[in-house]
């Protein structure tokens, strides 16, 4: 406690956040095509395994990143197939998908388990890491950090700033008015599916090359996906909500951690499972945020306004419901 | 731009929904295609747009063969369709939705692209604010921007599917301006329509389908005689307006204020008596919707007071609603009305008045033979309900209406369906007012309303402008008011 730093506190969310920001900013974009793609929390573990594997055999991190994204990629392709072009349920496949993914990492990955791997380097950006607070908070990392941050810039303004976002944007909305005007939306939901599961596999392999490094059973990245999923719904389907939110999510885990330091009376598994319930409180309080009744109530506290406003968000209204052609 | 259609076939399992179709169209010309429901009006254009793909025939556009395998395919020979349900995106601006289709890439048009919409717009006299979400616009502005878009993207043939529907009469007359505009730069018009009247203003030739196949062709000016000839195998003779006798008050709602819907519902003031057939006028979702969930319990007003019979409903449930005798039956058949997967038998297990432990199976099933016989139902008892035409999916809900009700809330009843099935419909519902039922109904046919009401009430913007009884004014007054013009 003594040594406790606001800084050191916000430079450890930072870090802390940036692979459930590159898989929340991946499930965002697919699903704002129109597809659930629920695999996520074994694609993130198989995707660290494999990274974390290759990394460990060629001794390049940066093979292993790209391996591990290609295994994402690979998982969200089965998720797509299945659902666009031979019409199975999202739920089911990608369920399915979660178990055997993580069995299958588990498998794999456990002659390699607990031994000592290649690891990202701290990068620290000359100049604006010495700016004061702001550069150990955002500038002391290493890249796959400075990564998730750029991401949540990129695809914001991708979404809303150029027409394939509009394209992006659309079909989720509605696959058949898409096909009308003359664009394919199974090959659209397919790409952004590929896009998407590129960024959960980069997920896992920060996680097993970074933020956790190492592989093993438990490796630590366990649960992520669920959260990242959680953390979709949270940002109403908008990347800059969602990173708020997966920044949020760090933000309790950080604070579970410090708060054991200070509690030593209370038991550690109230803070490792705290920020879970609060989670579930925050959707809670979204989804009232759309409840009329709920609005008509707060109408008359004008400060409470913007902050209902940022809360809520509309699902893309063919999400689950890929294109059937007539 | 010339465009002939040569033997083309779609089918569909066993149905044939076009049989050997041949059309063709010239540049410059107003072409219409008349028929009743299921003709196979819809099915020949979606073919030419490319949206559905032909099992057999020739498309050719100037001399030259042309597959369309997608709609962008036919768009870039020129050919676009404004379909009947507007496939657009509500929750994107008029921009995104203009601009969808025609940009690609990462390059920011966005500005070009409001300089494009603008002038195009106010070229044919539409008024769209290119910022505004489409949710907010009404039917008859997204057709205005589907146009727009379609021309913008450099179509030549303009198919329209029953433009008319649910639009104002003043949106009619700026649409029809615009199509004639259309014409006389040289670009085709395909109108496909129900309604002779709109042919005869605007269409210089019209074929007519019936059952799939062609049963003519004809060249302004139009005989409208031998037109319904060719459209039906024998005329429907329409229902004509029962002598209302009314009686004590059954409905009054006063000041209700409520929310949902494109408007809501605002200071809402009106009385129902016994035995009166009441048609609720307006452009769609001018609150129309919002009034017969409210008066049938289905949603709570904000404020204001709801009496049925008398007795004051407010805070009281749909099912306390339907007790006192209020019935509703909603426009989305397959929505809220049935249930989609279950057959008619199932559907009549449901209804069971006396919910048991064991379903009695063969109570409903002789209860569906029994309805299906008595409302003419085309269908078996096992027939799932989605399976059903229109026509008999809206036979099959009236089935559901109790004996005798003290109130029908019908929205939209005759929804999409030909002249025959709603002549049927409203025959059937007469029989309730002759029991003293009153019934309540909207409709976005103003004729329909015109002649089976005895009062009309006119929705514009969620209030309630006009309130008259139904021999003391004409279309035209009603049109003004739809309108918001009073």
């Amino acid at each position: 406690m003594n040594e406790f730093q606001v800084s050191i506190l916000f430079a450890a969310v930072v870090a802390g956040a940036a692979p459930i920001i590159l898989a929340t900013l991946g499930e965002t974009i697919t699903e704002r095509a129109g597809l659930i793609n629920l695999s996520l929390d074994g694609s993130i573990l198989l995707s660290a395994m494999a990274a974390f594997v290759t990394a460990y055999l060629t001794h390049s991190v940066a093979v292993g990143f790209i391996i591990g994204a290609l295994v994402g990629a690979l998982v969200a392709v089965l998720v797509a197939v299945f659902s666009i072009y031979l019409s199975q349920s999202q739920v089911a496949v990608g369920f399915v998908l979660t178990l055997m993914a993580r069995d299958l990492a588990y498998f794999i990955g456990n002659p390699y388990s607990r031994l000592q791997g290649p690891q990202v380097m701290p990068l620290p950006i000359p100049l604006l890491a010495d700016i004061p607070f702001f550069g150990p908070v955002f500038f002391n990392h290493n890249w796959p950090v400075y990564l998730s941050l750029v991401c949540i810039g990129i695809l914001t303004w991708y979404m809303y700033r150029t027409p394939m976002g509009l394209a992006l944007r659309a079909v989720g909305e509605h696959p058949k008015a898409v096909f009308a005007r003359g664009m394919d939306p199974k090959k659209l939901q397919l790409f952004y599916a590929v896009c998407g599961g590129l960024l959960v596999g980069l997920a896992g392999a920060t996680f097993s090359l970074s933020t956790k490094p190492g592989w093993g059973r438990p490796q630590g990245a366990e649960g992520t996906g669920w959260i990242a999923l959680a953390l979709v719904i949270f940002g109403g389907w908008h990347p800059v909500k969602a990173a708020i939110g997966a920044y949020l999510f760090s933000f309790l885990q950080v604070m579970g951690i410090y708060l054991q330091g200070w509690l030593p009376s209370i038991p550690t598994q109230v803070f490792q499972v705290a920020p879970f319930p609060l989670m579930i409180f925050t959707l809670l309080l979204i989804s009232l945020a759309q409840k009329e009744a709920f609005l008509a109530r707060v109408e008359k506290m004008p400060w409470i306004r913007p902050f209902i406003q940022m809360l809520s968000g509309t699902p893309p209204s063919a999400l689950g419901k890929p294109h059937e052609a007539e | 731009m010339r465009v002939e259609l040569e033997n083309i076939h779609k089918h569909y399992g066993s149905v044939r929904a076009n049989d050997g179709v041949d059309l063709s169209v010239q540049g410059g010309e107003i072409h219409g295609i008349l028929g009743e429901n299921g003709a196979g009006k819809s099915t020949l254009m979606k073919v030419l747009s490319g949206y559905i793909r032909k099992t057999a025939g020739t498309i050719t556009v100037d001399g030259r063969q042309v597959e369309f395998r997608s709609p962008g395919k036919a768009s870039e020979c020129g050919i676009g369709m404004l379909y009947q349900d507007p496939l657009d995106f509500l929750n994107l601006s008029v921009l995104d939705n203009f601009m969808l289709g025609q940009v690609s890439g990462l390059k920011n048009e966005r500005e070009y692209y409001r300089r494009k919409l603008l002038p195009l717009s106010t070229h044919f006299n539409f008024n769209l604010d290119p910022n505004s979400p489409v949710s907010r616009l009404t039917i008859g502005e997204r057709q205005q921007l589907e146009i727009l878009r379609l021309l913008s993207i450099g179509i030549k043939v303009l198919i329209l599917d029953e433009p008319t529907t649910g639009i104002s009469e003043i949106q009619k007359q700026t649409l029809f301006a615009a199509l004639k505009q259309l014409a006389r730069e040289g670009k085709s018009v395909l109108l496909i329509s129900h309604k002779l009247e709109d042919t005869q203003v605007l269409c210089n030739r019209v074929t007519v389908l019936r059952r799939g196949k062609v049963t003519g062709h004809m060249e302004a000016p139009f005989d409208t005689r031998q037109l319904l000839d060719q459209m039906f195998d024998q005329l429907p003779t329409p229902p004509s307006r029962l002598k209302a006798s009314p009686g004590d008050t059954i409905l009054s709602m006063s000041d209700v204020v409520s929310t949902g819907g494109r408007t809501g519902l605002q200071k809402c003031n009106i009385l129902v008596r016994k035995g009166e057939v009441v048609g609720l006028a307006g452009l769609e979702g001018s609150g129309q919707g919002v009034f017969l969930r409210v008066a049938s319990g289905m949603s709570r007003p904000k404020s204001g007071i709801v009496e049925v019979d008398g007795r004051s409903m407010i805070g009281k449930s749909h099912r306390e609603f339907k007790d006192a005798g209020v019935t509703f039956v909603p426009t989305s058949r397959l929505e809220e009305g049935l249930v989609p997967g279950l057959d008619i038998t199932e559907h009549f297990a449901l209804n069971a008045r006396k919910t048991r432990f064991f379903v009695r199976w063969s109570n409903a099933l002789s209860a569906a033979k029994e309805k299906i016989e008595m409302f003419r139902i085309s269908g078996r008892p096992r027939s799932p309900v989605q399976s059903l035409s229109g026509g008999n999916q809206q036979r099959l809900l009236l089935s559901f209406l109790p004996e005798a009700p003290r109130l029908l809330l019908l929205e939209n009843p005759t929804r999409g369906l030909d002249v025959e099935s709603a002549h049927w419909v409203w025959r059937h519902l007469q029989t309730y007012t002759a029991r003293n039922t009153s019934i309540v109904f909207s409709s976005a046919e103003l004729d329909e309303i015109v002649m089976v009401a005895d009062r009309i009430l006119v929705f514009f913007d969620g209030k309630i402008v006009k309130d008259v009884r139904a021999e003391d004014t004409d279309s035209r007054e009603l049109g003004r008011a739809i309108a918001g013009e009073i």
